[in-house]
């Protein structure tokens, strides 16, 4: 059984770290269910079809979910087992739950995704911690070890491409972070931020309390010798009492090979021959330590946030090349969200910012956001690339509902802004430069050149947009010559539409 | 009987299935004709040849009204090679002229395409000198009614230039006399031209004396005159003896591509043949576009036939069908005039398989051509950062290599759009890439091969676009 749940752990945790990795869009179209598959993200996205079906599986087999699903999971029991390696004399032992921390974290979830702060609550969203881990502190070695190999290969090769990827230090911050908190936690005591902190962990849990296979003790064989409960990662298994709280049981079968008399089985409830007592223990709460180290996060975060928007600025100078300056990002009143995103509102509500969509995105358009109402989620803005008409990569990756699935043909009839032009910056119109570079690259046509002088057709034209034909996906703005902030930029709309 | 006649007689019989029974009795009699002629220096440069070329004879090909067997290989009088004299004016070369003739005739070519125009006039001159030396039944004779400028339009001023003609070419018979490039002008044009000074009437009655054996015209320009002029002969009216139309692989499918005025010669060759006139063919080299090839083409053209020249595809194209009487080169140097008598002695007409690949080698010129640039520099620094010479570099590699997928059907499209994409970022920074040109056209004024860059980049740029959306 346990074997079973191992291999079944690698492989899932292997692929959902190679979604948040690959950039070639392989993944993301191949396993791209995985992410769906997460919990937090189908309730939010209201996937009924995985809603029931991990509602069953839990009901059926107990939190296996946690065991072979979950990223964060199956990291912290890797965490948790090198941590045993090192220290063989390190053991496990039952505490009692703290289910009033377990309740009351679920409810602050519950209240700040109600209340549409999805970004704050993504802090303890476990997919998206992992999401955020990887694209943070592992995704920047993989895009080096790639763009080593990328320059060192054979010219008339193409396995390898140079790839952009850059990450704000706040990224790198939470992400680290978030890292060292769970692997902290893990190494010390196996499941206990699944036990005590996770929204996940918690409503399993007390769905798991039903399941109909689970692990019981024979009460006949059971010598009371403790060695289950020194091998229970989730500090589940009262020994003394000869009782299991189910609540914190992950299902991992650790416990069955740990029993010399074979007196722990994982059968149906139904066939319970051997009693076992379900255990409701309330003790003091032990989670002092980590509730402080989640305030020092939090702080650190946001206080890093706002300074570390001035990421590593590329400067290539090349020779017989005219230097080229870096776009700076407008100021714009109104954000721009991904086409799918329906409108900010249903974006800040379901978005956990498990980073899956920026990781994906192969335009370099997403990055996670520094401003502080919307940390972490993605924000789409037009320096190093354009929101491209082929591509909708975004919308079919995100696993919460907070970017709809579109087809290429609904990316391109939606419009998440629109393009204003900037009079006093356009070189047509102040210097008389023959451009047109943004009317010739809109994809939808919405820009027309227009002739200064009307006498003259072919003379000096400036861009007038039809901001209704205008989908907002910054073409102009990224191609536009004027920089570092360009002469026509895109603001966003608070409600797409279709057009 | 050695090994080296086999193989000429396996490709003579192969030939001659495909030239039919008229081909059959003019290239039976040319060989007898041609028995004992010196062709040693031909063959000896194509001893190791995979092909038969320039091991037989001269194809010749029948004209059905005049009987006339005229070599496959006609001598275009337009570009006669030059000489500076004293003063230092550019003059015909009279003796290479003249030398140039006596090869020519020498190894089968008998017809000579003049007129009253070529060579700021002196064409006909020149060749009355050369042809004259030989016997007057050893060649034919092509020349044109070029009465083009509105002064030569009155009846008298088109027949006096009609009578210099004969004068300068020494002779008091015309074989072939055209009525030059109809379709210039329009149908207004051939009118004034032709019609209203009853000058057509004139050459058909001259035709009718013997002092014009075959009467034709050569067409550019507005199909509606082409159309109208086979629509005389439909009605009898006229009754064409040959035209002249530009043949070539590229103009067989895309010769509105080449130029808007224009229109496919494979229409023009199949409303001649299907009337029955033999077609004579001008431009086959597209003005010398096809003696080169792109790498890609080239690999093709190597692999199939390694000793042929470029060019030699080219002419091998517009001999291939059978209605086509001879096909003309303006043979300036004495090389192309032996490459060109080795291709056609004896021709190998294009196999089905030739033909298709060469349709797609057009396909490929038409959609893709080189730009020129030498990575001079001269453009650079662009002010808004692009590196031109390296865009076209790398969009030149592509299309020199043929790794250009030119439609999403391409078996290796995939693969071809992968290597292009990829092969751009790493050619090109994407800041300097060709979807940043705007188009302030700094750069054309320094560029020595007057490569319009704008255009082109923009040109790459929605080549590009095309790729990335995936709408090619």
């Amino acid at each position: 059984m346990k074997f079973i749940r191992v291999i079944l752990a690698i492989i899932v945790l292997s692929a959902i770290t190679l979604l948040f990795l690959d950039f070639s869009g392989t993944a993301a179209s191949a396993w791209s269910f995985l992410a769906k598959w997460q919990l937090i993200p189908a309730i939010l996205s209201l996937n009924v079809a995985v809603m029931s079906g991990l509602l069953i599986a839990t009901l059926l087999l107990g939190r296996v979910y946690c065991s072979v699903i979950c990223p964060l999971g199956i990291m912290q029991d890797i965490v948790a087992w090198i941590s045993r390696r090192i220290h063989r004399r390190k053991h496990y032992s039952y505490s009692p739950a703290i289910s009033w921390l377990r309740i009351a974290m679920l409810s602050i979830f519950v209240i700040l995704i109600t209340l549409g702060m999805a970004s704050i609550a993504a802090f303890i969203e476990p997919y998206s911690e992992f999401g955020r881990i990887v694209t943070s502190l592992i995704k920047p070695l993989y895009v080096d070890a790639n763009n080593i190999l990328a320059a060192n290969e054979a010219a008339d090769s193409y396995r390898f491409y140079h790839v952009d990827y850059h990450v704000a230090l706040p990224m790198v911050i939470v992400g680290a972070t978030t890292f060292l908190i769970i692997a902290i936690l893990a190494w010390r005591g196996g499941r206990s931020y699944c036990n005590t902190i996770c929204p996940a962990g918690t409503i399993l849990g007390y769905l798991a309390q039903y399941s109909w296979l689970r692990p019981m003790i024979d009460h006949s064989k059971c010598v009371s010798c403790g060695a289950c409960a020194r091998k229970c990662k989730a500090s589940c298994i009262d020994a003394r009492h000869g009782a299991i709280d189910y609540t914190r049981c992950v299902s991992c079968m650790d416990c069955l090979d740990s029993c010399s008399k074979h007196a722990i089985i994982y059968a149906p409830r139904t066939s319970a021959r051997h009693h076992t007592h379900d255990h409701e223990g309330e003790t003091a709460p032990s989670g002092n330590s980590t509730d402080r180290s989640r305030r020092d996060f939090l702080t650190v975060g946001a206080l890093l946030a706002g300074s570390a928007a001035i990421s590593a600025q590329e400067k290539i100078f090349d020779g017989g090349l005219a230097p080229i300056t870096e776009k700076l990002k407008p100021n714009r009143r109104t954000r721009i969200t991904p086409p799918g995103s329906v409108s900010h509102r249903n974006f800040s509500s379901h978005c956990t910012a498990c980073q899956l969509c920026v990781t994906s995105c192969p335009n370099n358009v997403l990055r996670p956001s520094s401003d502080i109402s919307t940390f972490m989620q993605p924000e789409v803005s037009f320096e190093n690339g354009y929101c491209r008409p082929e591509c909708n990569t975004c919308s079919n990756v995100c696993p919460a509902g907070a970017i709809l699935p579109l087809t290429r043909e609904e990316r391109t009839t939606t419009q998440t802004g629109h393009a204003v032009w900037l009079r006093d910056a356009c070189i047509a119109a102040t210097k008389g430069v023959h451009c047109g570079n943004c009317a010739r690259h809109c994809p939808t046509g919405a820009i027309t050149m227009v002739p200064v002088d009307p006498d003259k057709p072919k003379g000096i034209a400036i861009p007038a947009v039809d901001t209704e034909r205008c989908i907002g996906c910054g073409a102009c703005e990224n191609l536009c010559p004027v920089r570092p902030y360009s002469a026509i930029y895109v603001e966003g709309h608070e409600v797409h539409r279709s057009i | 009987m050695s090994p080296h006649n086999d193989s000429t007689i396996i490709s003579r019989r192969n030939f001659l299935r495909t030239l039919g029974a008229a081909g059959i009795s003019a290239s039976i009699l040319a060989c007898k004709r041609k028995a004992g002629i010196d062709t040693h220096e031909i063959s000896s440069s194509a001893s190791q040849s995979s092909s038969n070329a320039g091991t037989g004879p001269m194809t010749m090909r029948e004209n059905p009204s005049s009987g006339d067997r005229v070599s496959i290989l006609g001598y275009g009088c337009m570009r006669l090679p030059e000489t500076t004299n004293a003063s230092g004016e550019k003059i015909i070369d009279q003796e290479q002229v003249n030398h140039l003739t006596d090869y020519a005739i020498e190894h089968g070519i008998n017809y000579f395409d003049t007129s009253p125009v070529y060579c700021k006039g002196k064409s006909e001159h020149a060749m009355g000198i050369a042809l004259s030396r030989h016997p007057r039944n050893t060649y034919y004779i092509a020349t044109k009614l070029s009465n083009f400028a509105p002064a030569t339009w009155p009846r008298e001023e088109s027949i006096k230039m009609y009578r210099n003609s004969l004068k300068e070419l020494r002779t008091d018979y015309i074989d072939y006399l055209l009525l030059h490039a109809i379709g210039q002008g329009g149908m207004e044009s051939w009118n004034n031209r032709y019609i209203d000074n009853g000058i057509l009437d004139f050459l058909i009655a001259e035709r009718s004396k013997g002092k014009i054996r075959n009467l034709g015209f050569s067409y550019h320009g507005d199909i509606e005159v082409f159309d109208h002029l086979l629509e005389m002969h439909d009605k009898e009216e006229v009754k064409w003896d040959f035209a002249q139309i530009q043949l070539n692989y590229l103009d067989w499918h895309h010769a509105k591509e080449i130029n808007p005025r224009n229109t496919d010669a494979e229409y023009l060759y199949n409303e001649l043949h299907r009337r029955g006139i033999p077609a004579v063919i001008m431009e086959p080299l597209l003005g010398g576009r096809l003696a080169t090839a792109n790498d890609h083409v080239l690999e093709e053209f190597k692999r199939r036939r390694p000793d042929d020249s470029v060019a030699a595809w080219a002419f091998r194209f517009a001999g291939t069908p059978e209605g086509v009487l001879t096909v003309l080169s303006g043979m300036t140097y004495m090389e192309h005039l032996k490459d060109n008598i080795r291709t056609y002695s004896s021709l190998e007409p294009c196999t089905p398989d030739e033909l298709s690949m060469l349709s797609n080698a057009a396909d490929y010129i038409v959609k893709f051509p080189t730009v020129p640039c030498t990575a001079c520099q001269y453009c650079m620094p662009c002010p808004y950062g692009l590196d031109i010479p390296a865009i076209f570099a790398h969009y030149n590699k592509c299309i020199n290599e043929g790794r250009v997928p030119t439609s999403s059907q391409d078996p290796e499209y995939a693969t071809l759009r992968r290597a292009f994409l990829i092969g751009y970022d790493r050619a090109v920074p994407r800041l300097r890439q060709a979807n940043h040109c705007i188009g302030c056209n700094e750069c054309v004024k320094h560029c020595p091969q007057s490569i319009y860059i704008p255009g082109e980049m923009q040109k790459i740029d929605a080549y590009v676009e095309q790729l990335k959306q995936g709408t090619l």
